[in-house]
């Protein structure tokens, strides 16, 4: 987990760069509602501070390039995770919906008490499996429109071409809105948390637990 | 005499650990912005018949171009088609590079390099003999426009049979220019004899005017646009890649759908 974790950052990071060198040849996106243009991807002003513009061939160049260590980066923590077991702590179950929601209140500061938990809470369930549901989409609408021919059935399946890159678009800004609430929540889960993920243990303190006397009924029975 | 070991504490563990843990993390972090340092600023590929991309990139390119042609390329793959009312009316187009003005079409002929150096030379009136194809299709931009547009002419297979350059292709490529040499692309022969691979005359069922490449332009819709390429004047085969405008500048050879 925390070596697909780590190598999925600076990977992911080179995809989402590369992606938007691509994007802005053909940067159509925007968010209008009833007439009104809220958010448009991007402003003038972004591309410069990022260097963006006409880099699309250089960006397609690195995008197919990183896309390979995306894709099979994503596929051994899947292949891990199940070989593992570790699929069980992480799959959402029934209760997670619904415990879901009380983690959000309770992270918002509008409920006091957090429902019980184990490795990871049903918010993060829902969290983490999402976000790999949406790397396997990343590739479907990845390949959808790099071959769209050739894997015509999965263009055909993410909506056609044109919807296909939308979602890849779309996809993208998930991830930035995952990432940012990521950070707070590992700032706030403090450095025990942290160190964890970076070395893999855990310091857990205990208060030490009596030793059970043994009781002659025990040794009698 | 050695000291006997002594037991580490759980707080000099947790130390020594959290140390070694973060002592490789810093480690694995420098290479890793090491390797993109390198990768970043390695130089540019010499000019070829590509050109203008970082070397291990285009090394990257051409490899990821084997996989994708080997293991998904299939000539019964077919690009969707629609109904001609959904066609755009108003076509969009990018560049004129090479096929700039008007260039009568009786004033044109294709030059066809065949195997053995002979050139023949080609009307458009001989061309149009080949029974019609029509196709409306998304046209597919590399910047990552797409438009519905209507095409016709004569398949780019029923072409090559119909003037006997069967020998011609079993070559791997063919290289098709602009009369004055502007503008230049490679094609693999599978993608070239794709059944939906057009030497289009027609738009919207008008003879091709203005900026759309008169006389005769490519409609190959398993490539972006940057191979379609505009008013052709030479056509020659080869087993090697002929010149490419865009893959000079850094894009994939290939290009493909």
């Amino acid at each position: 987990m925390r070596w697909t974790h780590w190598i999925n950052f600076p990977v992911l990071t080179i995809m989402i760069w590369s992606g938007m060198l691509i994007y802005w040849a053909n940067d159509e996106y925007s968010i209008t509602i009833f007439g009104h243009t809220f958010v448009r991807f991007f402003p003038e002003w972004y591309y410069k501070l990022l260097h963006i513009p006409s880099h699309l061939a250089e960006g397609m160049a690195f995008h197919f390039l990183f896309m390979w260590f995306f894709t099979l980066n994503g596929f051994f923590y899947v292949l891990y995770s199940i070989i593992s077991g570790e699929w069980r702590y992480l799959l959402p179950n029934k209760q997670s919906f619904k415990e879901a929601w009380q983690v959000l209140l309770h992270d918002l500061r509008i409920r006091k008490t957090a429902p019980p938990q184990g490795k990871y809470n049903a918010a993060q369930r829902i969290a983490y499996t999402a976000i790999i549901i949406m790397g396997l989409g990343s590739v479907i609408t990845g390949l959808a429109i790099y071959k769209p021919v050739q894997f015509y059935w999965l263009t055909w399946m993410c909506g056609g071409y044109h919807l296909a890159r939308i979602w890849h678009f779309v996809l993208t800004i998930c991830y930035v809105l995952f990432f940012l609430v990521h950070i707070i929540q590992v700032i706030l889960a403090g450095w025990n948390n942290f160190r964890a993920v970076v070395s893999g243990f855990e310091v857990v303190n205990e208060q030490p637990q009596p030793a059970v006397k043994t009781t002659k009924e025990n040794e009698e029975a | 005499m050695k000291k006997p070991k002594e037991e580490l504490t759980t707080d000099q563990k947790i130390r020594r650990r959290t140390f070694i843990s973060f002592g490789l993390f810093g480690l694995y972090a420098a290479g890793a912005y090491g390797a993109w340092r390198w990768l970043y600023k390695s130089p540019d590929e010499p000019l070829t018949v590509t050109g203008g991309a970082h070397k291990p990139l285009r090394k990257a390119l051409n490899k990821t171009e084997i996989f994708f042609r080997r293991l998904t390329f299939n000539e019964n793959h077919l690009v969707k088609t629609y109904p001609k009312e959904m066609a755009a009316k108003n076509v969009r187009h990018n560049s004129d590079i090479g096929s700039e003005g008007v260039l009568p079409p009786e004033k044109w002929n294709l030059q066809v390099t065949k195997k053995n150096g002979q050139v023949m030379q080609i009307s458009l009136d001989q061309i149009k003999e080949i029974p019609k194809t029509e196709l409306v299709f998304d046209f597919k931009c590399v910047e990552g426009w797409d438009q519905i547009q209507h095409w016709a002419g004569a398949r780019f297979a029923d072409f090559i049979k119909h003037f006997g350059l069967d020998e011609e292709a079993k070559l791997d490529y063919v290289g098709l220019e602009t009369p004055d040499k502007q503008y230049y692309v490679g094609i693999d022969m599978p993608s070239a004899l794709h059944p939906q691979t057009i030497l289009a005359y027609e738009m919207n069922d008008k003879p091709l005017q203005g900026k759309h490449g008169q006389p005769l332009r490519l409609i190959i819709p398993v490539k972006y646009g940057i191979k379609n390429l505009k008013r052709i004047g030479s056509m020659n085969f080869s087993n090697t890649r002929p010149r490419d405008y865009w893959a000079e500048q850094g894009y994939d050879y290939y290009s493909g759908l």
